[in-house]
């Protein structure tokens, strides 16, 4: 049974309907990167499968329950943790106070604030600073940690590496790399393709809205996935490249 | 002289800042003006003289039984009113707190009719009595014991916000209420529980209200313009400033009346017109940073 099944979902910005009957279904230990240009439709069904996003229409179920009325803040006691895009850090917290702000949902699990930081040592040092005073990248790292903190059964990262230097994505992703082993299910919204290819199990490419590509990663060639990216037909993609 | 007039003036703004507390710490987490505050503190003072009366009990024992409901009205006012004028814009609380006010007020007049009472007689001496200092100056008992209740509840309530897990949760829900439902805070009820403390906080205030001097239904309206200048002296939204705002209004007072006999509550607003003026001075003359000026120095929130 899949852990997490999106079914026919629709979520409007006001007129705009940024995410059109998109349905998808996640296996425990699955890793799904979520690829497409800035407009398909990503954040917004991260944001819809979290809470923070009412949908206008289909369903969310987790673990086989239906959550598609439940609040964000009870999704996350169930198992579903977002990391914002933005990072969204309580800026005049520490970084201690962000991680045990999130500890406080108590569900069960490998994930304390000792264990955060020994995932992610970047942070053990920066622990009593306010969190709006770190750079990019230990920022990411703190919104990981505190989503992590909630000990989620499906973590959905969003654009993790937007705005960082590629050092820091690295380091970020150095730390993740601890996450991945855990054999926690993701999905995982990235820019980089070759980063998100390399790291999914599994891929879905979303244009307009909609996902347009989806299968096993491994499967996948990275023409297949800048075809759907760009929503060119077969042949087109020379001159998108180029 | 004067010496003692400012000794006065410090131990009156303990009670202010005691009158502020939950206005500030209603400001600083739920970005609400409660302009409902001071009829709170009444109804509360009401709420123990029935109780105090009915069971021939002394005042703070009284208290301690009143403080409960006073939570659990507390928390209702926030989901029942508050939340949901919050939901309509920043405006509508102001209205709706109004409104409320209104309807206590008249509903004590009801009850209650328009004589003054006092807690006063109830806890006998202490009403008067008062610790003789070198020099001529003297130290009411009651009003030093007001002073130390409101440092305690201040610091109390700043330790309460900075190393609890519920204080930590109503921090990140002041600062960004939909992150805070994304690592599993239902806002919702951590601002009940703010709306329940601050009105906790009111009801002590309303207590130290009655006992140092007397009230009717219509006495909360002085009350919430104390409190209001005491915090924005003192910079809305910040505990310790909202102490050190009554302190400085209180000073203030007790100088004016020192001055002329009828001095006393125009110096006070005098000194709450100079620093609003000064703020919006400084916040650069644009009537759409009034609010940051407002906020004054300490507007990161009641934490700092």
């Amino acid at each position: 049974m899949s852990l997490l099944a999106v079914e026919h979902l629709d979520a409007r910005h006001g007129l705009l309907q940024a995410v059109r009957d998109v349905s998808f279904e996640l296996a425990e230990g699955e890793i799904l990167a979520l690829v497409g240009a800035n407009g398909a439709g990503k954040t917004t069904l991260l944001r819809s499968i979290s809470g923070a996003h009412r949908l206008s229409g289909g369903r969310v179920r987790f673990d086989g329950s239906d959550v598609t009325g439940v609040r964000a803040s009870e999704r996350v006691r169930l198992g579903i943790a977002l990391v914002p895009e933005g990072r969204r850090l309580f800026g005049s917290m520490t970084v201690e106070e962000n991680l045990l702000v999130a500890g406080r949902t108590k569900r069960p699990g490998r994930w304390n604030y000792e264990t955060v930081l020994d995932a992610f040592p970047l942070l053990r040092e920066h622990a009593k600073r306010r969190s709006g005073e770190l750079s990019g990248g230990q920022q990411q790292a703190t919104a990981i940690g505190r989503a992590l903190m909630t000990n989620p059964r499906v973590l959905l990262l969003d654009e993790v590496s937007l705005g960082l230097s590629p050092v820091a994505v690295n380091l970020v992703y150095e730390s993740l790399q601890a996450v991945i082993e855990s054999g926690a299910t993701i999905v995982l919204v990235e820019q980089d393709l070759s980063r998100a290819l390399r790291i999914a199990t599994r891929v879905a490419c979303m244009l307009e809205g909609r996902i347009v590509l989806e299968g096993k990663a491994a499967d996948m060639t990275r023409e297949q996935v800048t075809q759907a990216y760009f929503g060119l037909r077969r042949g087109d993609s020379g001159s998108a490249a180029s | 002289m004067w010496a003692d007039q400012i000794l006065q003036g410090v131990l009156l703004g303990g009670y202010y800042a005691l009158i502020a507390c939950g206005l500030s710490f209603m400001f600083g987490i739920l970005r609400i003006v409660n302009l409902a505050h001071g009829s709170i503190a009444v109804l509360s003072a009401y709420f123990v003289w029935v109780v105090a009366e009915q069971f021939k009990i002394s005042p703070f024992l009284a208290l301690v039984a009143v403080l409960p409901v006073m939570a659990a009205a507390g928390w209702l006012l926030q989901r029942t009113v508050l939340e949901r004028s919050l939901r309509s814009g920043a405006l509508t609380p102001l209205l709706s707190t109004f409104g409320l006010a209104v309807v206590i007020d008249n509903l004590l007049f009801q009850r209650f009719g328009a004589d003054t009472r006092s807690l006063a007689p109830d806890i006998g001496d202490l009403a008067f009595n008062s610790w003789d200092l070198p020099g001529g100056a003297s130290v009411g008992q009651l009003a030093l014991i007001t002073f130390v209740v409101a440092v305690a509840l201040l610091g109390g309530l700043q330790l309460f916000l900075s190393r609890t897990p519920l204080g930590r949760a109503i921090r990140a829900t002041s600062e960004d209420p939909d992150t805070a439902e994304l690592v599993g805070i239902d806002s919702r009820n951590v601002f009940a529980a703010a709306s329940a403390i601050a009105v906790v906080t009111v009801a002590i205030a309303g207590t130290f209200l009655a006992m140092r001097s007397t009230f009717d239904p219509y006495t909360g309206a002085a009350q919430l313009i104390f409190a209001f200048e005491a915090i924005v002296i003192g910079g809305t939204g910040s505990l310790w400033g909202t102490l050190i705002g009554g302190i400085v209004l209180g000073v203030a007072q007790n100088i004016g009346s020192q001055i002329n006999g009828e001095g006393f509550l125009i110096a006070g607003h005098v000194v709450f017109f100079v620093v609003l003026a000064a703020r919006f001075f400084i916040a650069g003359r644009d009537p759409r940073t009034l609010l940051r000026a407002l906020r004054g120095a300490t507007a990161r929130g009641a934490t700092t």
